[in-house]
This record gives C-alpha cells, sequence and structure tokens, in this order.
C-alpha cells in the first residue's frame, strides 16, 4: 500500500451524463479487489492536469475547523487525531502535488456563530488554502453561507443532508462521508425486514436529528411500516428518563441516534427504563460514540442493532487498507485508544476526516491548484465537480464511494452490527445503491 | 403508559431534581442570607464537586462504592478549602460590595470552568454508581440509585437544618444574616464567620455535585443548569430564606418532572422563569422573604 494507489485517483471525465448504476456495477466488481489491495480502479484512466506547481514548495495550509471544545468534544479530540494522522501520513509519502500539507486547528466551540468567525478568520487571518473539518450540522449550517461569501473552499465531514440538499453553496463540499439520507434510506429496509414495522424515533433537536426525522420515516412508510412516535431531545439534555414514557407501547422497533456529552446517561436510562421489556432496538452508533459497549448499566443493549459508518471493531472490516489506517489513526483492534484502552474512538465518523483530507489532495492534484486565487479556486471546484467516485484504498479505507458532482457528496457503503459480548459484530452491510435517492439540487448552477 | 404510572414516574423524576436542587439552592441562599452577595460562580462549585468524584473513582479502581464515599468526603473539602481561599483572595478584597462581588464571582465562574476545561478537558465523564440496582414497578424500571439521592439530600438538609438551629455556628450565622453590625458588637466574629459560610454554601453544592455524577455524567460546563435554577429557587423562595428555597425548590423541582414529562422540558424552564417574574412582581420578597 503506497501513495501511488491515490495517483489513479478518483475518475474525473467528462459529461454529467454518465449513469451512476453503470459506474456502481464496474465498482462492486471491482470492490474485491479493492478490498485486498486498494488498487482497483472505478472506471476508465484519471484526467490530470499538471500535478506539480513548479518551484513552489510551500505547504498547502488546512484550516482545521475542530470541535475541540462544547458538546461536540468527543467527536473533535477523534476528528483532530485522524486529521493529524491523515496529514502525517500524507506528508510522508509525498503530500499534496509534492507540496507538504499543514493543518492549522482552530476551535469553534461547537457553536455556529463561532464557526462562522472561524471560517472567516482562517480565510482572512491564517490566510489558509482550504477550511476543512466540522462535523455538528447547525455549526456547519451557521459557518458555510460566510465561507461561500469568501469564497473559500469549505470541506465539511458532517454527515448532515444540508449539503446534499442543496441548501449551502458552491464552496462546500462533502467528499469523506455518506448523508443521513442515504444512510438512513439504506438502513430502513433492514430495519423493517429484520425487527418490526412500528416504529418509535428518539432523535436530536436539531438540523442532523431531523434529517433521521424526516428521511428514515419516509423510508419506513415506503416499506408498509409506519412510525408510531417521533421523540425530539436538545442535544444538551442531561437526563432522557422523562421522555421515554412517550414511547407508545405498541412499538416493535425503538430507533435511536443522540449526540451531546450525555449519550452514556441516555443509554443507561434507557436500560433502567426497559429492563429485559425492551422493544426491538436500533441505533445509530453516534448514541454510543466515545463510549464502551461493555460499560455499565449497558447489558441489556445485548442483542441490539446499531448502525456503523466504519466497524468500530477490527474484525468488522479487515482489509489491508483498514488495517494501515487504524494503526497511523493509533486505534487497537477495539476500536480504543491504543495509549488508553478507556478512550474510546469515534470510529464511524472519524474516518471521514482521513478521506476528506485525500479528496482534497486529488482535488489539488487534479486541478493543478496553486493558490487561493480564484482562478485556481474555480479550476478545484469544477475538477473536483467531475469526480465520479474514489476507490478503495489507504486515501479512503472505509470503502470505495460515489460521489455526485451536482450535489457535492459522496455515497459509500454502511453497515450494521450487532451487540454481542459487550462487542459489536457486523452482520449487514449495505451497498450504495440502496441509499440511493432522486437528487434535489444542482450546485454547478450556482455561479462562482 | 396510562395516567397513573406516568405520573408516578413524573414525580420520581422531579423528586431527583427537587432534592438535588434544594441541597445546591440552599449554598446559594445561605451565602446570600448571611453575606448579602450572589454568588454566580455557585454552579461551577457544583460542577467541582462532580469532576472531583471522577477523580476518586478514577484513583480508587475497582470498588465504586469506596470510591464514592471518598468523593463524598474529599470533594466538599477541596471545593470548601477552594471557597476559604476565594473569600480571601476575592471578595474580602472588594469587601463584600454587592456589585463588586457579583462582577468578581462572573471572573471566578470563568477562571474555574476553564481550569476544568485545561486540565480534566471537555468530556463528561462517567462515574460509576457506588450501588446499582433497579426498582422494577409493573410498568416500568427505575434507578435504584436515584431513589438512594432522595434519601441522602434529604439528610443532608436536615443536616443543615440542625447546625443552623443547634449549633453556636448557626447561632453566629442567624444573628450575623439578622444584623452584622449588631453581631459584631456582640462578639461574633463577622469576617470568620462570612468565610465559613461561603465555605459552607460552596460544600454544598460540592456534595449536590458528588450525588448527581453518576446519574449525569462530570463535564465542565454542567454548572450553568442548576445555577440557573438555583437562582430562580432562591428568589421565589425568598432570598435569605432557608424555608423558602427547600419549599421552592421541592415546587420547582416537581413541577419541573411533571410539567417535563407530561408536556415538554422546555415548557417547565418557560413556566419557572414566568413565576419568579410572577413573584418578583407580586411579592419582591419572594414567598418566604423576610425584606419585601
Amino acid at each position: 500500500m503506497n501513495d501511488d494507489t491515490m495517483k489513479a485517483g478518483p475518475t474525473a471525465t467528462g459529461g454529467p451524463k454518465i449513469t451512476r448504476r453503470g459506474l456502481l456495477k464496474a465498482g462492486a466488481a471491482t470492490a474485491g479487489a479493492a478490498a485486498m489491495a486498494g488498487t482497483a480502479s472505478i472506471a476508465t484512466a484519471p484526467v490530470a492536469r499538471s500535478a506539480y506547481a513548479a518551484g513552489s514548495d510551500a505547504p498547502i495550509r488546512v484550516g482545521f475547523q475542530v470541535h475541540r471544545t462544547g458538546i461536540g468534544a468527543t467527536y473533535g479530540r477523534w476528528y483532530e487525531r485522524t486529521a493529524n494522522a491523515a496529514a502525517a501520513y500524507m506528508n510522508e509519502n509525498g503530500g499534496i502535488a509534492g507540496r507538504p500539507v499543514e493543518l492549522v486547528p482552530e476551535d469553534d466551540g461547537t457553536d455556529p456563530k463561532r464557526g462562522a468567525e472561524v471560517v472567516e478568520k482562517f480565510a482572512n487571518q491564517h490566510q489558509v488554502d482550504f477550511v476543512y473539518g466540522p462535523l455538528f450540522s447547525h455549526v456547519v449550517i451557521g459557518s458555510a453561507p460566510r465561507a461561500g461569501e469568501l469564497k473559500i473552499p469549505y470541506f465539511v465531514v458532517s454527515e448532515g443532508y444540508h449539503v446534499a440538499s442543496g441548501t449551502l453553496n458552491r464552496y462546500v463540499f462533502q467528499p469523506g462521508i455518506t448523508d443521513v439520507r442515504a444512510q438512513v434510506q439504506a438502513m430502513a429496509p433492514w430495519v423493517t425486514d429484520n425487527l418490526g414495522k412500528r416504529v418509535t424515533m428518539i432523535f436530536p433537536d436539531y438540523a442532523f436529528g431531523y434529517d433521521h426525522r424526516d428521511y428514515f420515516s419516509a423510508a419506513v412508510e415506503a416499506r408498509g411500516g409506519s412510525v408510531a412516535a417521533k421523540i425530539a431531545i436538545p442535544p444538551t439534555e442531561s437526563s432522557f428518563t422523562r421522555y421515554f414514557p412517550q414511547i407508545p407501547a405498541d412499538t416493535e422497533v425503538l430507533y435511536h441516534v443522540m449526540v451531546g456529552p450525555g449519550v452514556l446517561t441516555f443509554v443507561k436510562e434507557m436500560g433502567e427504563h426497559f429492563g429485559s421489556k425492551r422493544p426491538r432496538i436500533f441505533g445509530f452508533i453516534d448514541s454510543l460514540e466515545g463510549v464502551d459497549i461493555a460499560s455499565p448499566g449497558l447489558s441489556f443493549l445485548e442483542g441490539t442493532y446499531l448502525w456503523e459508518a466504519m466497524p468500530r471493531y477490527a474484525g468488522g472490516l479487515d482489509t489491508a487498507a483498514n488495517r494501515l489506517y487504524r494503526e497511523k489513526v493509533g486505534i487497537n483492534a477495539d476500536g480504543a485508544s491504543v495509549d488508553d484502552p478507556k478512550d474510546v474512538s469515534t470510529n464511524s465518523h472519524m474516518f471521514g476526516c482521513w478521506e476528506t483530507l485525500y479528496a482534497i489532495k486529488q482535488g489539488v492534484e487534479q486541478s493543478g491548484y496553486r493558490s487561493r486565487t480564484p482562478g485556481d479556486v474555480a479550476a478545484l471546484i469544477e475538477a473536483m465537480e467531475g469526480f465520479r467516485g474514489f476507490n478503495e484504498g489507504i486515501g479512503h479505507p472505509q470503502g470505495y464511494k460515489e460521489f455526485n458532482g451536482a450535489l457535492h457528496q459522496c455515497y459509500g457503503r454502511q453497515f450494521i452490527s450487532e451487540v454481542r459480548g459487550g462487542g459489536l459484530e457486523v452482520v449487514h452491510t449495505t451497498s450504495i445503491e440502496d441509499g440511493r435517492y432522486e437528487p434535489e439540487a444542482d450546485y454547478t448552477q450556482q455561479s462562482l | 403508559m396510562s395516567f397513573g404510572p406516568h405520573l408516578l414516574l413524573a414525580l420520581l423524576e422531579g423528586a431527583v431534581t427537587a432534592c438535588v436542587l434544594a441541597v445546591t439552592a440552599l449554598g446559594l441562599s445561605l451565602v446570600f442570607g448571611v453575606m448579602r452577595i450572589v454568588n454566580v460562580a455557585h454552579g461551577e462549585f457544583y460542577m467541582l464537586g462532580a469532576v472531583l468524584a471522577w477523580f476518586c473513582a478514577s484513583m480508587v479502581d475497582g470498588s465504586p462504592a469506596g470510591a464514592f464515599l471518598l468523593a463524598l468526603l474529599f470533594a466538599p473539602l477541596v471545593v470548601g478549602a477552594l471557597a476559604l481561599a476565594a473569600d480571601w483572595l476575592i471578595l474580602r478584597r472588594v469587601n463584600y460590595h454587592p456589585e463588586g462581588t457579583i462582577v468578581a464571582t462572573i471572573g471566578l465562574l470563568y477562571l474555574l470552568q476553564q481550569a476544568v476545561l485545561s486540565g480534566y478537558g471537555p468530556d463528561a465523564r462517567p462515574v460509576e454508581a457506588p450501588v446499582y440496582f433497579r426498582v422494577v414497578f409493573p410498568w416500568f424500571g427505575y434507578s435504584g440509585y436515584k431513589l438512594v439521592v432522595i434519601g441522602a439530600s434529604v439528610l443532608l438538609l436536615l443536616g443543615t437544618w440542625a447546625v443552623m438551629a443547634k449549633s453556636k455556628a448557626g447561632l453566629y450565622m442567624r444573628a450575623t444574616q439578622q444584623d452584622a453590625e449588631m453581631a459584631l458588637a456582640h462578639g461574633v466574629p463577622v469576617r470568620r464567620v462570612y468565610a465559613l459560610v461561603f465555605a459552607a454554601g460552596a460544600m454544598l453544592a460540592a456534595v449536590a455535585g458528588v450525588l448527581i455524577v453518576p446519574i449525569r455524567q462530570a463535564h465542565y460546563l454542567m454548572g450553568l443548569d442548576p445555577l440557573l435554577l438555583s437562582f430562580i429557587v432562591v428568589i421565589i423562595g425568598g432570598l435569605g430564606s432557608l424555608r423558602g428555597t427547600i419549599v421552592a425548590a421541592i415546587v420547582i423541582g416537581l413541577s419541573d418532572g411533571v410539567i417535563s414529562m407530561f408536556f415538554s422540558p422546555t415548557l417547565a424552564k418557560i413556566l419557572a422563569t414566568l413565576l419568579v417574574a410572577l413573584v418578583l412582581v407580586v411579592r419582591p420578597g419572594g414567598l418566604f422573604g423576610e425584606r419585601g
């Protein structure tokens, strides 16, 4: 596994009419090989322009907007470790277009207002080339307009449907993690077929939670199921018992997704409330990101199911690329820090930082971007809008991705894992096809 | 869930909130009653209690009950010592001036919060409950530890009452509260009483923090909610009235439990804040306030 795998890179091809279905078939055919070696290419030869800026070895400066404090701090810590590991590994292997990559971190306090200020600071004070890294959707939605006004490319690792929905602007990309709409749509058939059709949803009371509420309930109803109740909980909440009586008695499946500092309390109180008389439970790993599944009080989760974007336990995705990725980021076989087994990672999200930095690398190398001039920025954006996918490999250890240039959004496979013996075992893997939806936007129509 | 069990769960949750709130607000009320100052950093003492409980738990591995008892002893002592230092270094320097202390304690709030953020980090960390059992009702299960919290809080409140009503220190405090100058003239060491009261108020908040941490986890921003609720309780109960504080804590806690469960937690907060406005208009001194 080396940097050469990446040079094969994304496929920047011409017209926007290439069907993704066709590409998917090609991708699926090569997926097996890709999983082993990461060298497969989804489509034809890459079209690369001049990859190196002659005579320039000044670093590419990437403003890293990180949730070091506030409700996103657990994610922020791991996002930072992952981004640093990606930058270090990239620099050992030639950097971006031969130039070293330098991350410039700034804490946004998981706060939308501060987020917009941080973007501005990056553009005007730090003079970075791009801004990258935020997760929480309210922060992204608060910061993205400023990035658009300042005309600085803004690469988010946020999952929210806000990028693909067309709500943001042409400077915003999400090339490293699948959006929630595609995720829940891919999950829903498995849930209704295997667990039950009468679903109660518990979700955080802000943009990210509403994506779950709207698209999962639509997907469940499309499969002949029904949603018994939709329970919104503020992400700053610290006590959850009071919400559980709203769960209707005829609930067959409890669908939970929670974020914020109170997630462990949330699952614990759910266990106290239900005990062994629980409905079947399907959750998003968000409710347990950074939390040890073997924590006291969580034994009731045994036999419940969780969505994972990237398996926490090493056995869930045993590929050469994933092994190398885990080693570089510093997580052990149980998905915790190699230095402190109690420090559990947010592995289903942070891989997006790694993959996004590699997507940026490919954008820069294919567009011939040199510095943040209007011409180079436009070339980068247009080059990335021409991408059709990313190969599985060290740059994209979670798996191959399709990329929709009009939506600025990538799509990858998803995993469903069962809680077994205080750990997680992957029981189902979805295809990209499962999460497909009708596009509702086209950023390429916006002027730069 | 039908109405009866639903109400029972709401009352249980409300009782836990009420008890912890009563202990926290009592500390704030004591400081205000005796010293006539508003301690905006009160919630941070609560947070420190929780964070210190986490430190105890990580030092004593393997025995949650032992670690918890250690925390019950250790956290209030450390926080009390810190409060004494704050009294000596800050409050005494501004001569317990009412406006000056508000600004000074806002500063203290940020100092403590940022110190914890730098030293302990931004994560919410769990502390294991000293006892773990589920009370199983026919309709739902409930954390046994939460019932322990209710019991411990009642004991603490009784203890505080006994100190205030029966001990010499309590006598000094009540004398200082009634008229500091007259108390001084009768040989009450008012400055020392101030320091003691400030420390005692902080210690009550710290104990509340230790009690709550197995339920809520320790987080550097956790002091803000109890501060707001304590202010609500102290204003409704009557500034400086310990009896009023307890009654108001029970009213606010139970109504919070019931309203948040049957309607929404946000509505519960809105109503509590409206109640404060109403009390300030109708009875500016609070329900049990001594002065109008």
